[in-house]
């Protein structure tokens, strides 16, 4: 799974095949495209979408790995995203939930702003910035064939993971996900067994 | 309670019981002087992952993931963290989500630091701006009492509380190290 210098994947053809693969997954989006791709790969009881709280992803996917073991959970979120959170990941490398997977769809650029380059865009190896946080199953892809096996790492719960997935500057489509956090966050409890207060 | 507790682990004791009372099963920190017995417990219970944070806000995002995934959070901080924790509190409000903060303070007491003022003086405000129900110890007997009613209000009627520990209580850092 290496990166060719010109190749990359398509993200809802990426996160659509990503998502078949891991029916049981409790599945976190970041704000912007990610939200739009998990969305439009079908809603799922068990998606919770952010709209806004940039940099959270990742560590909503902590406490909710943390508060359920048995179940994989997996943080769908961009590299704008990811890289406002850049210290979460420094967090998540000392807990290193076994049941936590990281998803960053990275085209290096802010999509929802205007297509202005990102970090990644200039540089910034994320796969490198996990591994040194001690996220030691850190890989990078470009190409929805290797789904299947990120799905079969990701229902193994085995051992953190993390998955740089280089994408393509474009912009999809948007497809809008609830945006009642209250909603979603009940029907997510629901889903799981849990009552309402 | 019979006797007022003065030294800071009663009263830090105190407040662990609390948490374990109310079923609290993660407990996020930024370290702080103030709060380190309290971590210190934290860790040590096989009940509790406790996680160590780079940043605050960091742990508003973990206690919402926490809750809804069924499980019941707490963020330590100091009151500095509050300043960085503000657009992540927007997450608190836009989806409902219960949330308890102990917040030790700085820049109200007996301050040596002046670089402490600007947030510790306006923390309370901060916290308030952003719809999040404040409470505040000043004296070690009344801890429990307060920590358990923001534990209740956080988890039981879903508000979001942060109580604040008075700089009077924590007590004055010894700035010449020996």
């Amino acid at each position: 799974m290496t990166a060719a210098a010109t190749k990359r994947a398509d993200r809802r053809k990426f996160v659509a095949m990503l998502l078949a693969g891991i029916p049981d997954a409790l599945v976190i989006t970041g704000l912007g495209s990610p939200t739009y791709d998990v969305f439009a790969a079908g809603d799922r009881d068990r998606n919770f979408y952010l709209w806004g709280a940039m940099g959270g992803a990742a560590s909503m996917g902590l406490g909710l790995a943390l508060a359920q073991p048995a179940k994989p959970v997996v943080v769908i979120t961009g590299d704008g995203e990811q890289l406002m959170g850049l210290g979460s990941l420094a967090t998540i490398g000392v807990k290193r939930p076994a049941n936590l997977a990281i998803v960053v769809l990275d085209n290096g650029h802010y999509g929802e702003t205007g297509m202005q380059r990102s970090h990644s865009g200039s540089g910034l190896d994320f796969v490198a910035v996990a591994k040194a946080c001690g996220i030691a199953d850190a890989l990078s892809t470009d190409d929805a064939a290797d789904c299947r096996e990120i799905a079969r790492r990701i229902n193994a719960r085995e051992a953190t993971l993390f998955v740089n997935v280089l994408i393509e500057a474009n912009e999809p489509a948007r497809a809008l996900a609830p945006r009642d956090g209250a909603y979603v966050k009940n029907r997510f409890r629901l889903a799981l067994g849990l009552a309402p207060l | 309670m019979s006797e007022p507790i003065h030294t800071a682990p009663a009263w830090q004791d105190a407040i662990f019981e609390a948490l374990k009372s109310a079923r609290v099963r993660q407990v996020a920190y930024v370290p702080d002087a103030g709060h380190a017995h309290l971590i210190r417990r934290a860790i040590a219970d096989p009940e509790i992952d406790d996680v160590v944070l780079t940043t605050e806000e960091e742990g508003v995002a973990l206690a919402c993931g926490a809750w809804l995934g069924g499980e019941r959070a707490v963020l330590l901080m100091q009151s500095s963290g509050v300043g960085n924790c503000v657009n992540m509190f927007s997450l608190l409000q836009a989806g409902d989500f219960p949330f308890f903060a102990l917040v030790t303070m700085r820049g109200e007491f007996a301050e040596f630091n002046p670089w402490q003022g600007p947030m510790g003086k306006r923390t309370q405000a901060a916290l308030e701006l952003m719809g999040i129900h404040v409470l505040r110890v000043s004296h070690a007997e009344e801890a429990e009492e307060v920590v358990s009613a923001g534990l209740d209000a956080a988890f039981e009627a879903g508000d979001r509380v942060a109580v604040l520990l008075g700089q009077r209580l924590i007590g004055r850092k010894k700035w010449k190290r020996r």
